[in-house]
């Protein structure tokens, strides 16, 4: 058995069917109103039902141009899903995020070309605008492809070697492997978007170059490298961001498992990322997999259905817990040295300030420390762009997306500090539509 | 335990359940399995002049994903010798002597053949004869089935050359296929007709095939129309027994025919007139094992009710069919939503405000369900909303007290002044 096969396959069509035909339709339905791209989910479902899959994709891919990978990484169990009124009837919600993989995969499957060809080809506009799109995540995939529907010309500029930001190489692989997501991006090109990789703005391009070159720009870099632990020994041999082996893991298994076969591994964070950690490191053939995290398990920002996941994987959870050093010899690291925490005077909640209880020293032997404890923000690029304002190093966004430069505007994990995919195509979208407002009415002050 | 033996125009069986005359009456061997699983008898699989059939017979109709709602057929009578069929009637007779056989009928329309064939069934052991005058395909082009049933002189003629010959009881299976079902019940009982059994098949077509724009089913690109039955058929099937039933001039044991899956379907044919039932399409669909249910609900329900047979049942229901006319205007109902019920879907509210009648208020929760209500003052009483609400018991229909006396179509419509507050449509 294939330790990594996905964890919500695809339907086979009669399945498909009739979980489709399961659907209510609701009125306003709360599944639509709980997406944050707001999929007329019952519409795509019944689309299903009635053998329309054409139709069905074109429903989805409208309002969520991401769809086919939302469908593999959407916590749908707190969205669409999690709303469904059979939750309540039933205790069975429908599978609106396998339905929804199930009409998108069917169109994928019908060609590279066959997204854009799903749409009406843009109008060939004469205020045509070029837009610079700093980062190619979702949410700079997203703004871009709907800027190229508006018939703008959007130009991706993404520092790493391959698009995608967490997509392509943040993702547990069992929700959807870097493959899938590079497929999806050659897709949207397909609508006229240019993404120009290994460019790094402030580096290989000025700000003051994209300025000249660009109406306008979008900025979704995303979030950078997990914060420092501030503890000693947090440089020995086998300290490793999180991040780092999950995107080890999707390029090269081979060699993210003979890191962590057989080893004891420590996680620290209690983040979704962190479960990501857990799941993967269990599945690479961990020995014993800790947990540790600072809270309690009701604090734990990752969702309920992905600690049951870890859990599952046979992880320990080491709560109200913070790492006071990594101890190790010959460079190499050896244990993890805990303190218990509990909080201040009576404090409840994520927020509660915390203090370490004396005397409660501990150390778990290990030999793979994984930080997952927050990434920290691209704040040297962020704060080098001109009037853009920033708060706790976010750029702050108006209900439109933008800056307080009006050329800028922003979307996606460097914004919102880290949410999920849905979130930041909708950021993108609604940044697109905008930056198209607000060229137009450039366009017309000027003449 | 209630009696579930049957009675029927004199042809006794343990129970009032046959299989009708189809394909899971084909073969003598088919009829034993039946009676085994607990069929009470059986309609065998029209004889006659052996046919040739076409390949690809039957298409069905599903509704969302359930499959055979309706079905539909273009298979004639046996394609088997009466030498072999009768054989195997006897065989089946001597080895379940209280089983009901029914030995189905369909011949040329001479005096002569039907005399001759009535007199070989009967001679096999056969408890009954029914006369397929409703077959409504291929048959029928050749002046035989439903070409006899659309004609209620062939009917009556027919029925009487069979009467002639005949000893033991004779069943007409009538053809829904005509405007009036009744017209034809009369004839057969003119014809001297035993009973009458009711709905064979309607005329249709299921589908067509949006690839290669042929009919269902298919034959070479080709199809003709057959004839439907399985649960769509029921609503209607229903009407007509209950319209022969009610019918005066008729008054002879009815055999309900069409859409019968459930023990809840048959009770309802048996409310509204019929005494035994025939059941295919679900046999088709799931085997005779579904008899074990038929029965043993039926028996539940009898007792449940304290009924001591299913004569209890008869007819039980066809007082209060009656015309549109002499009901209650002043009967008023209004819908109630049980709000720790409602699971917020909205459907109630999108079907009253696009379908029918205005009558509920909704806004969106903050949690994304759907609040609704019942405008009292609006709703006619329509059921709608409790039709389509997917919680049982949620929407209920309450009654409203109006202090008003009956007043029917025709009491208004004498004196319409009289009763002007009934032209409020929300009287």
């Amino acid at each position: 058995m294939d330790r990594f096969q996905e964890i919500k396959p695809a339907l086979a069509g009669d399945e498909a069917l009739s979980e489709a035909n399961r659907c209510l339709m609701c009125f306003d339905a709360p599944c639509t109103r709980a997406c944050p791209t707001h999929i007329d989910v019952p519409g795509f479902i019944k689309k299903i039902g009635t053998g329309n899959l054409r139709g069905s994709a074109r429903t989805i891919l409208e309002a969520n141009i991401l769809g086919a990978s939302c469908a593999r990484v959407c916590p749908t169990e707190v969205l669409c899903e999690g709303a469904c009124v059979l939750n309540d009837l039933h205790h069975k919600p429908i599978k609106i995020g396998q339905l929804q993989r199930h009409s998108t995969d069917w169109l994928m499957a019908r060609g590279g070309d066959s997204l854009a060809k799903l749409f009406p080809p843009p109008q060939k506009r004469v205020d045509a605008a070029r837009v610079a799109i700093i980062g190619g995540g979702p949410a700079g995939l997203a703004c871009a492809a709907e800027l190229a529907r508006l018939g703008h010309l959007p130009v991706v500029l993404e520092a790493a070697q391959r698009p995608g930001g967490l997509n392509t190489v943040g993702v547990a692989d069992y929700k959807m492997s870097s493959a899938f997501a590079l497929q999806e991006i050659e897709w949207v090109r397909q609508l006229g978007v240019e993404v120009k990789t290994g460019v790094t703005v402030g580096k290989d391009v000025s700000i003051a170059d994209l300025e000249r070159d660009f109406a306008a720009i979008f900025v979704g870099v995303g979030l950078g490298k997990v914060g420092a632990l501030g503890i000693p020994g947090e440089d020995l041999d086998g300290v490793l961001d999180a991040l780092d082996l999950i995107a080890e893991l999707k390029t090269d298994r081979a060699a993210a498992q003979k890191r962590v076969l057989g080893k004891r591994v420590i996680v620290i964070g209690g983040g979704n990322t962190a479960i990501d950690a857990v799941t993967q490191s269990a599945r690479l053939g961990a020995r014993e997999v800790h947990l540790v995290y600072r809270r309690g398990r009701a604090e734990m920002p990752a969702y309920h259905h992905e600690q049951e996941l870890a859990q599952h994987d046979g992880c320990r959870f080491v709560l109200d817990s913070a790492p006071t050093a990594v101890n190790g010899s010959a460079g190499h690291v050896e244990s993890l040295a805990l303190t218990r925490m509990r909080a201040q005077g009576g404090q409840e909640g994520r927020s509660a300030a915390l203090e370490p209880v004396p005397g409660s020293y501990s150390e778990i032997p290990c030999d793979l420390v994984l930080k997952a404890s927050g990434q920290v923000a691209h704040s040297a690029l962020l704060s080098s762009l001109p009037g853009v304002k920033l708060v706790r190093n976010r750029p702050v966004v108006d209900e439109h997306g933008q800056t307080s430069n009006p050329r800028y505007f922003a979307g996606g994990d460097c914004v919102s500090g880290g949410k999920e995919v849905v979130n930041a195509v909708a950021e993108g979208k609604r940044a697109a539509r905008s930056i198209d407002g607000w060229l137009r009415s450039q366009t017309k002050g000027a003449a | 335990m209630a009696d579930l033996s049957s009675k029927f125009a004199g042809i006794s069986s343990p129970n009032p359940y046959w299989l009708a005359s189809a394909p899971p009456t084909n073969t003598g061997d088919q009829v034993m399995r039946a009676f085994d699983a607990g069929w009470g008898g059986a309609v065998w699989k029209t004889i006659g002049d052996p046919i040739v059939n076409v390949s690809s017979r039957y298409s069905s109709v599903d509704i969302g994903g359930v499959r055979m709602m309706g079905l539909n057929n273009i298979e004639l009578i046996t394609d088997r010798t009466p030498e072999i069929n009768f054989r195997e009637i006897t065989e089946v007779k001597k080895r379940y002597p209280k089983h009901a056989v029914i030995a189905s009928l369909m011949v040329e329309s001479k005096r002569e053949t039907w005399h001759e064939i009535v007199k070989r069934a009967e001679g096999s052991g056969a408890d009954g004869l029914e006369l397929n005058f409703g077959c409504p395909h291929g048959m029928s082009e050749r002046g035989m089935g439903a070409a006899v049933g659309q004609v209620p002189e062939y009917t009556c003629k027919i029925t009487e050359w069979v009467k002639e010959a005949a000893r033991t009881p004779v069943i007409v299976k009538l053809t829904p296929n005509i405007g009036d079902i009744t017209y034809a019940a009369r004839a057969a009982k003119k014809g001297g007709a035993d009973a009458v059994s009711l709905i064979n098949t309607i005329n249709s077509i299921t589908g067509i095939d949006l690839d290669n724009f042929s009919p269902r089913p298919m034959v070479a690109g080709r199809s003709s129309h057959g004839g439907y039955c399985g649960p769509a058929v029921k609503p209607i099937a229903l009407n007509m027994v209950a319209s022969v039933a009610k019918d005066s001039e008729v008054q002879i044991p009815i055999s309900g025919i069409g859409g019968i899956s459930t023990w809840r379907d048959a009770a309802e044919f048996f409310l509204l007139g019929a005494s035994t039932v025939q059941v295919c399409t679900a046999v088709m669909h799931y085997g005779y094992r579904i008899i074990e249910d038929l029965v043993d609900g039926l028996s539940n329900y009898l007792d449940e009710k304290g009924f001591a047979s299913v004569n209890d049942l008869v007819g039980r229901s066809l007082g209060n069919v009656t015309k549109w006319e002499e009901l209650d205007l002043n009967y008023k109902i209004i819908a109630s939503v049980d709000q720790q019920k409602c699971i917020g879907c909205g459907l109630c509210y999108v079907a009253c405000n696009d379908g029918a009648h205005q009558s509920i208020g909704a806004k969106p929760r903050a949690d994304g369900r759907t609040d609704v209500w019942i405008l009292e003052d609006q709703c006619v009483g329509c059921n709608l909303c409790s039709l389509v609400c997917p919680v049982s018991g949620c929407i209920t229909m309450k009654k409203v007290e109006t202090g008003r006396p009956t007043v029917t179509w025709k009491d208004f419509s004498k004196d319409p002044d009289k009763f002007a507050y009934l032209k409020d449509p929300h009287h």
